[in-house]
């Protein structure tokens, strides 16, 4: 497990009564973009928020090789930022208000947010393009204009391993590409970012691609390797076929009516 | 209508100061700007009519700081400080004491020394904590707040049983449940005026806690936020300021809901600010629902909480009334 930026081994993840994850052994490496896919009731986000310390989980969850539960909680959420799937409320905060919360676990008790929050804050926002609505509501904002203050103030956390359950939701074609452009140069000053996505065609762009069917993980490897693409087809009850368009990976839906139109 | 909250804070701050001017020059014969200098309108001034006037300021402001931790912790616009089975047990405590009252010598002692503002307190805390023993603890909210609807449920039930077994408590617990600003004197203002620098200031400590807690209880974990120890916190700030208002005012209707929604209807706030400003906006309320208790009928009073209620109701209805009106616009 040496050098993983996150590294686990679930014997189980039960929601209630119900074992939702069995049997997972899994190793991010650092600097890359993980996306994580699979059907409906996989277990992506379960496996998500158990590899982020949010819901309890019967195994060893390694952060940066340090257990999870070793980690005080202020240093833990400086190291690794969670973005989760519809987050909702805090309606009556600004936006800017919203994204200076990514930066608690950088403030002391009652201090005033620093010059380096400031900035941290500012930066976040124009890399999500949010600023010109700093001083608004977050009850005025569209879902997609919502979702990408959300992202600045995942972002503004400033962590190494970054987070982020279903980020695309409500964002237009333009907005999922500057969210894979901003996720790149994450990975290129050495974040890692673990992302569950249900765009197979945007999780394709990853570096390294987690199948998962029935809660447990059935593939990891290289979202361009062809053990991938099958790994993916069989998931997916081979309902999709995988083809490369211009250099860039598409997974596109198959049915019998349509085999024959396939480049 | 989005002011900075500076702006709103230092207007409900002239308006308290208006209304206290105004709170001490009404009494049971109406408005009185005369300048009366005899022994007689200087007790009334300064033994009744200040402390009164402070007191319901004060009060207000509790149950202000008290809804807006509420409605904070269990992300409800609709929390107000009677939850958690706090104003249940009030009601029980005062309704319990008045009952063992002559039953035996021992009683009347501790009865004597409790007083029924120590009662309804020691009600409230009760209350609560019964709650949060039957909610198992404080990590799940819905859990807390469907158990504080059974204790609210079961106490008030008993306290029905004791004013049917005993109906000579009837009036008292009557002016109890409908609020009551009448009896503050300065040591009730000494009281509260304690309890709300202590709660306010424990509620300012966990506010940025309750900011994270705003998106959610997964992002608050993530954020680094203790939640157990939070909650614990704010419950108990929560519990002291309720308790803290009821045991000197009695039950007083929709100030805890209200205030806090006055002061996001004028100003987008973290929090901090906004604990602060619906401390402030509660005590106007209350402030200015007791002048026109006093002054509307007079010489004749009427109980603050029908005021308050009345008041309080119409601008949630007209809140109700202008989001659907923009909502289909």
């Amino acid at each position: 497990m040496n050098g993983a930026a996150l590294s686990t081994r679930l014997r189980s993840v039960r929601l209630q009564d119900f074992e939702v994850l069995h049997d997972i052994e899994l190793q991010l490496q650092p600097a890359r973009w993980t996306a994580i896919v699979g059907p409906n009731g996989a277990g992506k986000s379960t496996l998500l928020r158990a590899l982020a310390g949010l819901i309890p989980a019967d195994g060893e969850i390694l952060l940066l090789g340090k257990p999870l539960h070793d980690w005080a909680p202020k240093q833990r959420a400086r190291t690794l930022a969670w973005l989760g799937q519809n987050e909702t409320g805090a309606d009556d905060l600004t936006a800017h208000d919203v994204v200076m919360l990514g930066r608690l676990p950088h403030q002391a008790w009652l201090a005033a947010p620093s010059d380096a929050d400031a900035q941290a804050v500012r930066d976040a926002m124009a890399q999500t393009q949010s600023w010109d609505w700093r001083q608004r509501r977050l009850s005025t904002l569209s879902g997609g204009e919502r979702q990408r203050v959300l992202l600045a103030r995942a972002l503004a956390v400033q962590a190494s391993v970054l987070m982020m359950d279903e980020p695309l939701a409500h964002l237009d074609p333009p907005h999922q590409a500057d969210w894979i452009d901003i996720v790149r140069k994450l990975v290129a000053r050495g974040q890692t970012v673990i992302s569950v996505l249900h765009e197979l065609n945007i999780a394709l762009q990853a570096n390294v691609l987690v199948v998962m069917a029935k809660g447990q993980v059935l593939h990891q490897g290289l979202a361009s390797d062809a053990a991938t693409h099958r790994a993916l087809q069989q998931v997916f009850d081979h309902r999709l076929r995988i083809a490369q368009l211009d250099g860039q990976w598409l997974a596109l839906p198959h049915t019998p009516a349509s085999s024959g139109s396939m480049p | 209508m989005n002011q900075k909250p500076a702006v709103v804070l230092t207007l409900l701050l002239l308006a308290s100061l208006a209304l206290l001017a105004l709170g001490v020059s009404v009494g049971s014969t109406g408005l009185d700007w005369s300048h009366d200098s005899s022994e007689m309108a200087h007790q009334i001034l300064w033994q009744i009519r200040l402390p009164r006037s402070l007191g319901a300021w004060l009060a207000g402001a509790l149950l202000g700081l008290s809804g807006a931790v509420a409605q904070g912790l269990f992300r409800n616009p609709l929390a107000d400080p009677y939850l958690l089975g706090s104003s249940a047990g009030a009601g029980l405590g005062v309704a319990l004491s008045m009952a063992l009252i002559g039953t035996s010598v021992g009683a009347n002692l501790w009865l004597q020394r409790l007083g029924l503002t120590g009662a309804a307190f020691a009600g409230t805390v009760g209350g609560v904590l019964l709650t949060l023993l039957l909610a198992r603890g404080v990590e799940h909210t819905l859990r807390l707040l469907l158990a504080g609807v059974v204790v609210g449920v079961v106490l008030a039930a008993i306290t029905s049983l004791l004013m049917l077994m005993q109906p000579d408590i009837m009036r008292t617990m009557q002016s109890f449940m409908l609020g009551a600003t009448g009896f503050l004197s300065w040591s009730s203002v000494v009281i509260m005026s304690v309890a709300l620098c202590l709660s306010l200031l424990v509620a300012l400590g966990a506010s940025r806690a309750l900011d994270a807690l705003s998106l959610g209880d997964a992002t608050a974990r993530s954020l680094g936020v203790r939640l157990s120890l939070v909650r614990v916190v704010l419950i108990a700030a929560f519990a002291l300021a309720t308790g803290t208002a009821v045991a000197q005012a009695g039950m007083i209707a929709f100030v805890g809901l209200v205030a806090p929604h006055l002061v996001r209807n004028y100003c987008s706030t973290t929090h901090g600010k906004l604990l602060l400003l619906s401390s402030c906006s509660g005590g106007v309320l209350l402030l200015g629902a007791d002048i026109l208790a006093r002054g509307l009928l007079a010489p004749q009073e009427l109980p603050v909480g029908i005021i308050t209620a009345i008041i309080g109701g119409s601008y949630l209805l007209w809140l109700m009334h202008r989001a659907t009106r923009r909502r289909q616009a």
